[in-house]
């Protein structure tokens, strides 16, 4: 692996050297290296690119990384991963992708993600984007996360575009089973004349069933953003859907959230905002020493921590 | 030594142009200071002056000799101003780690955190990853911002009615904290204050009524005026009431 490839590998994964437990790097559209462990299965699949992760009933407490790096010039990758959690499972997944485009051509990644969570299975999905690269080829992610919580099943998803994506379309659909939970924290950063668009849809089938699905993020300079997220409470539950958004400069940001309620027991709250910095915010980091760009930068660092 | 020399502000209203502060001169040494007077006399315009967050309509301002009228809020805050607001600022996302950390300019053990936190009855352990939002009281809230003056350690530090918001048992706890303020932070201290407690620990006490300074002097001159006015003459609350309905 070369240095580009460590260094993505880090910033989207925090892996410094070959983790410990179960693991699967894709480099360039091919298998870079891979781990199965006793409890942990990483098969390719037969029928497409990609994987089946198998995390066998009762595994607790072990960490699975797949990250994805991309430094080929005018490459784009379609992988398939398909997460099978067994029954009492409590295990952490560490996803991302990373992708260094040094060329004029675009650079891309699609990536579908589908998760089939067991009964009282608890998972934790950190996924995290990054580009970088300094000629016009343009770096572009399209993560599709589907998700299947069974009974009693919880999953919580940290999903953050960290910087240099200039497009991506990020498409999340969730079906919960009785007493399932899903927690969803999004975080993106646009610049330039980026484009992110977001669209979850999640549906509370189970009695007991809940979700919260919640988004941060900041646009700037001329980029735009669009978050879409629809909760369809379709029996006993609850749905929580929150988009607070920073927009700067000549930026643009819709947020289109949606509840729908189909049985006399869901209930649902969606909220929105979006705004500039507060004046005062800025004044009271100024008044701490801070020069109005470096308040700007501590105030955007935490919103979106 | 802060210094104000014949600082006036004004805004326009529907009726013409108001006068906030007629030219106000003041000479605050080393020590501290109360400022009290009546709500809308023009206390917190002052300090925001001070600080720099409004800019005087005319008058000057000097901080140890230096004339700091038009410096902006950053550049007098690194001359060593700090001002705690009377109605902290919420953010999203940032910390009291963070507002501590950017207070001391430097990166903070939880232990240092801890030392700033604990002044003003907090348990850094309970608070430094909360966000300040409004998850946290008006009380916690303003706690922490006086904490943020502690962590700063400037030569003047600026207080708008610290003790508004707080409950009488944090209250006590604040006391001593301006109590000790002296020792810990030296320099010039200013408090905004309507409370008979924090002007009993002022070295200098200053009556701001109608935009008007009314009188200034060492504390055993003035507040025994002011506390007696409720019964009869008090020329210094005469006046301020008078002012107060300019």
């Amino acid at each position: 692996m070369n240095s580009t490839e460590k260094e993505l590998l880090k910033i989207i994964a925090d892996m410094e050297d070959i983790p410990a437990g179960a693991y699967n790097i894709r480099s360039n559209g091919a298998l870079e290296s891979r781990n199965s462990t006793e409890k942990v299965e990483i098969k390719d699949k037969t029928d497409k690119s990609g994987s089946d992760i198998t995390v066998r009933a009762n595994t607790k407490g072990e960490t699975v990384h797949i990250p994805v790096i991309i430094d080929k010039g005018g490459f784009t990758d379609l992988v398939y991963n398909d997460f099978i959690i067994g029954d009492n499972a409590d295990v952490t997944i560490m996803a991302g992708c990373g992708i260094h485009n040094c060329s004029d051509k675009q650079s891309g990644h699609d990536g579908i993600h589908t998760f089939f969570i067991g009964k009282n299975a608890r998972v934790k999905y950190i996924e995290r984007h990054y580009g970088d690269g300094d000629k016009s080829g343009k770096r572009v992610m399209n993560p599709t996360t589907v998700i299947n919580i069974g009974e009693n099943g919880y999953m919580e998803m940290e999903t953050a575009q960290i910087k240099g994506i200039d497009d991506t379309t990020r498409i999340t659909r969730a079906s919960i089973e009785k007493g399932g939970t899903l927690v969803i924290h999004e975080k993106i950063m646009t610049n330039n004349t980026q484009h992110a668009a977001t669209d979850f849809s999640v549906d509370l089938n189970g009695e007991n069933s809940s979700a919260n699905v919640v988004s941060r993020s900041v646009a700037c300079d001329s980029s735009t953003q669009t978050f879409k997220s629809n909760i369809n409470g379709n029996n006993l539950c609850s749905g929580h859907t929150e988009c607070d958004a920073i927009i700067m400069d000549n930026a643009k940001v819709s947020a289109i959230p949606e509840i729908n309620a189909n049985h006399i027991d869901a209930s649902l709250i969606h909220e929105a905002a979006i705004g500039k910095i507060a004046g005062e915010q800025l004044i009271k980091l100024m008044t701490l020493g801070l020069d109005e760009k470096q308040a700007e930068e501590e105030i955007i660092n935490g919103f979106l921590k | 030594m802060l210094e104000l020399k014949e600082v006036c502000f004004s805004v326009d209203t529907e009726n013409g142009k108001k006068d906030i502060l007629s030219g106000i001169s003041l000479k605050i040494e080393d020590g501290f200071v109360a400022i009290t007077g009546p709500n809308g006399g023009g206390k917190s315009t002052l300090a925001k002056i001070t600080a720099g967050i409004i800019k005087p309509t005319s008058g000057k301002i000097f901080l140890d000799g230096e004339d700091i009228t038009y410096l902006s809020v950053t550049e007098r805050a690194r001359k060593g101003i700090s001002f705690a607001f009377q109605q902290p600022v919420r953010f999203k996302g940032i910390t009291v780690n963070d507002i501590i950390r950017l207070s001391a300019g430097k990166e903070i053990t939880v232990g240092e955190a801890c030392d700033y936190l604990s002044k003003v009855g907090l348990c850094a352990r309970d608070y430094i990853d909360r966000e300040v939002n409004a998850s946290l009281s008006g009380g916690e809230l303003k706690r922490i911002e006086i904490a943020s003056v502690l962590a700063r350690g400037t030569k003047l530090s600026l207080f708008d009615e610290p003790e508004a918001g707080i409950d009488l048992w944090s209250f006590n706890n604040l006391i001593n904290v301006f109590e000790n303020m002296q020792e810990t932070l030296g320099g010039s201290i200013i408090i905004i204050s309507h409370q008979e407690r924090i002007l009993n620990i002022a070295n200098k006490v200053a009556v701001i009524s109608g935009g008007k300074l009314l009188a200034y002097g060492a504390k055993s001159d003035i507040l025994p005026e002011l506390l007696g006015a409720t019964n009869a003459s008090c020329s210094v609350l005469e006046n301020a009431v008078k002012g107060d309905k300019r």
